[in-house]
Formats: structure tokens, sequence, C-alpha cells
């Protein structure tokens, strides 16, 4: 699969994809790629990590950025799978949400 | 001692066991009882926090945790128990199984059915034969991913990841996203056994260097790693003397493939296959010995959790058909690797299977430009071309269950055709 840039980066075509999946894609990846970023941070109340994600794609270009605020954030048990731990994160229009639930009991 | 009567056992509440007892149950099986050792279901999903799970089964990319709450909500909903932190000790050609827990203690228990599904176990550093100390610092990969994503603490700060598998791929992303430095990710093989894209995103998203047809030649260090030597190797994987580069780092990650952990089977008399490690099955997913079915990555290791549970759903749905009639069809094709294929699952299919039959595989090598076919009795029944076919993904094949009655051979051979292109 090939993608065609202008000499500003600015994109003009896609051949040789497979399907219409690959050209978006292509076309996404090669102008503004995008990831979701999963992580853990601890949670005070207990002593096992809280696994969250973005809830949507951020641009790559933020994810040292967002692991940042992360370090930053505080969270207290209990937890819930899909509570919003950071709305907006960064202005991105993604939450940082828990993946899974933590008890307040791991003590 | 207490007895007990269960119709249908199933060993393991990971993704396996889980989807397993779901359809066991969705076809009328009331009677069903789930053992996992670990305190809580889900299987290694549980340290699998990153997202990609799900994109077949549900259409949409799940973070391991989240796929696994999916199947545990339904089996709850469905009033199915799994009695965590039991340890099954034994399974029998009877279906009789011992198990133990803290809390129930030592127990007999007799199965209309069994389901394996216990998953796999990493490669360990005994196996890999690696020179030099025997120091602190080296973990498999997924040991590392226990202590990080479900312990909470780091297992180091400057690592270096042998292998390629899709767990080491990962855990070179994660460490670095949780504070480490990754130097390197070596792989002794021409090619990654790693999904193309957790080369992109886990190591070319970071520039991590891949170094393939590399290999770890000194591990340095004497109570904890300090250091260690990678040279690249030839075509027979021997170091090439002159290449050496020495990272100073304290961990060393081990990412070098995932085997069937299959003694419970082996105990029970199940035949295993020397090319999967898993249990030799037939359509069906029923085990040499009448009653034992197994699916999931005890069967075979898959890269995909929806497979495995795909596969587990076929393997429930069995289970209960034997339950109502406990009958072991004979098995009429034997399925055979061809060129350019290791492990095809099934390997044995029964004369008038009663549903589509999937064929998966792994192939040896890379392929480009290249064909999958099957054939019986010189009849060519399938042909699936690709652009490219290599180790690191199954390959899938469906043969229509229609197909089975029009043929005469006794022996079903996949292979492949194409140029080899390991390069």
């Amino acid at each position: 699969m090939t993608v065609s840039l202008a000499a500003d980066g600015s994109f003009v075509s896609v051949t040789g994809n497979t399907c219409p999946r690959g050209a978006v894609y292509a076309k996404q990846e090669c102008t503004e790629p995008l990831r979701v970023i999963t992580a853990v941070i601890p949670v005070s109340g207990s002593n096992l990590p809280l696994s969250v994600k973005t809830s949507g794609p951020v641009p790559k270009e933020k994810i040292a950025a967002i692991m940042q605020v992360l370090g930053d954030v505080s969270v207290t048990a209990p937890v819930s799978a899909g509570d919003v731990i950071v709305p907006d994160v960064l202005g991105t229009g993604a939450d940082i949400i828990a993946t899974r639930s933590v008890a307040a009991t791991h003590l | 001692m207490n007895n007990q009567y269960v119709d249908l056992l199933i060993v393991g509440a990971g993704p396996a066991g889980l989807a397993a007892a779901i359809s066991a149950r969705e076809e009328g099986i009331e009677s069903i009882l789930i053992l996992e050792r670990e305190q809580e279901p889900g299987g290694i999903l549980r340290q699998c926090i990153h997202n990609g799970f799900g994109l077949h089964r549900f259409h949409e990319e799940l973070t391991g945790p989240e796929y696994a709450q999916r199947d545990i909500d339904r089996i709850r909903e469905l009033n199915i128990p799994v009695e965590c932190g039991t340890t099954v000790l034994s399974v029998s050609d009877q279906r009789v199984i011992t198990c133990v827990s803290a809390s129930k203690g030592f127990r007999r228990i007799q199965a209309g059915a069994v389901i394996l599904a216990m998953g796999c176990r990493e490669r360990p550093r005994g196996a890999l034969c690696t020179p030099g100390t025997r120091c602190a610092g080296i973990y498999s990969a997924g040991t590392a991913q226990r202590f990080v994503n479900l312990e909470g603490f780091m297992p180091g700060k400057r690592v270096v990841i042998l292998g390629s598998g899709d767990i080491g791929l990962i855990m070179a992303r994660r460490m670095t996203l949780q504070g480490a430095k990754v130097l390197a990710c070596v792989e002794i093989m021409p090619y990654s056994s790693g999904l193309n894209r957790n080369i992109v995103q886990c190591l070319e998203d970071y520039g991590i260097p891949l170094y393939l047809q590399h290999t770890v030649t000194e591990i340095h260090g004497r109570e904890r790693l300090d250091g260690i030597t990678i040279a690249q190797v030839d075509n027979k994987r021997i170091p090439i003397p002159g290449t050496e580069i020495h990272f100073d780092c304290d961990t060393l990650l081990l990412s070098c493939g995932l085997i069937p952990e299959n003694e419970l089977s082996q105990g029970a008399g199940v035949e295993i296959s020397p090319l999967t490690s898993g249990p030799v099955v037939s359509d069906n997913l029923e085990t040499s010995v009448p009653g034992i079915f197994s699916c999931g990555n005890v069967l075979h290791v898959h890269d995909l959790v929806d497979h495995v549970s795909n596969e587990s759903f076929k393997a429930g749905k069995a289970a209960a058909a034997f339950i109502c009639n406990p009958s072991h069809a004979e098995a009429r094709f034997a399925v055979c690797d061809g060129t350019g294929v290791r492990g095809t699952v099934p390997q044995r299919i029964s004369a008038a299977p009663q549903e589509d039959v999937q064929l998966m595989f792994r192939p040896s090598d890379v392929f480009r430009n290249a064909a999958a076919v099957v054939e019986c009795g010189g009849q060519e029944i399938l042909r699936k071309k690709a652009m490219i076919y290599t180790p690191g993904e199954m390959a899938v094949l469906t043969l229509k269950k229609e197909v089975f009655s029009t043929l005469s051979g006794d022996t079903i051979t996949v292979r492949i055709e194409g140029e080899k292109n390991n390069g």
C-alpha cells in the first residue's frame, strides 16, 4: 500500500489498498495517526492498580503528555468500570475511563 | 471427602472456559461447574489492559478486562457457578476430577462431560538455553505484565526484550509508558512472530529498535542483571562473531513462545499433538478420550481471543450434545499438514460434520502472493489466496459441511503454494 503526500505533508492519494478500510486507515495514519492509550494508575484505598483507557483514539503525539496527566491523577476506591477519571483529557475530546472495577477492600 | 456429580465440568475460567459454559447453558445444560485456580475469573485477559480485543466478536475494540467482563456478566446472568481459588489436580479418562481449594478442601467430582480450557504458559528461560549468570532481573514478559498491570509495581528501569511475540511487543510499550527505557527487542528469526499492528504501535511508535536475526549471547550480572550482549545470527541461527552489541540494562524480558498447558490432559490419557502441544481433536473439539473436549489456548495457541471464544462456543455446544447422547463419533478423515503448514486443528473430521469446519494452522514460513490449498483424494476442495501468509498470524480456512459427503479419500491435506520469502 502506498500513500502519496504533497510537499507540505497534505494527503494526495492511497494506492494498493485491498479494502476501503485500508484506504481510510492509511490516510489517517499518514496525516494524523491516532491511538487509544491504556495505562494503570495507583488507587488510594486499594493496593491494586486501576487500568484505564482513553474513551476514543487520540493523536499519537499526545501520548507522552497524557501519560504525564495520568501521573498526577489521584483516584480513591471504589471505582467502577466505565467511570470517567479525567474528562476531555488535554482537550482531545476523549475521556480517561476506568476499564475495570476496583473495590475498596483490597488492602 | 465428598463426592459430587455435575453434567459439565469446565477446567479454567478464562475466555475459553467462560464461552464454553455460556454455549452449553444456551444448549440447555443446567448442571455446569467451572473451576478456576486464580481468585477471579477472566484468565490472562485480566492482565491484558491494552485494547484491541473483540473486533471480530463485538465489532469494537475493548481492553482485556472489558472483554472478560462481558462474558463474566453473562455467566452471572445465567447463574453458572464459578469456583475460584480451586486447583484441579487430576482428570481421569472416566471424567472423574479431583480438585482442592482452601474453602472446600479436597474433592472428587464425577462429570458427564469435561471441557479442558486451561490455556497456555510461557516458554521459560530454562527452555531457551540462554548463556550467562542466573542473576535476578530476568522475567517472562507475561510475568512482567502481571507485575505492572495487576500488582502495580515495575520490574525494572532499563529493559531489553528477547523474542518478538505479541506479549513482548505489548510489554515494550507498557514498560515505556509506565516510565522504563526499553532499549531493544531482539528476535532470532528473520521475521517477527507478533502481529503487524503490534510492531507498529508498540515498537515503532516509541522508537524501540527491533533487531531481527539477533539473539542474546551473554547475560551479565551477579546479584542483579547489569547488562546483556546480543549478536547477529546466521541462517542456522548460530551467532556471528564480531557482530556483538552490548546493552547496559537491569531487566531482560522473555517473549519466546507459548506452550499449551496440558499436564491434566495427559493425565487423562488424551492424545497430544507434537505440533500444537495440544490435544488431538475432531471437528467437534472432542479429544481422543470420549466426553473430554478441549478449546482455546490449551488446544493450540491463538493470536486473537475472538477466535478462542468462537472455538469455545463450539466446544460447549458439542459437550452439551455428548451429555444428551453420549456417543463418540468415529473420525472419517485425517487432516494432515502439507508443505508450508504446521499444526492444523482439528486433526480429525467425522463423516458428516454438523457444522462448517474451520481448519486453523500456522504457516511454517513467510509466503507472499500465496494460496492455501485443501485437497482430499487428489481433489482440490478449497483454495484461498492471500498477499501474505506468515507464522505470526494463524490462518483460518472454512470448509462447508456439505463438501464432506462428496469426498472419496480419507486424508485431507492442507498446504501453501507460493514464494517463500522470509526476508
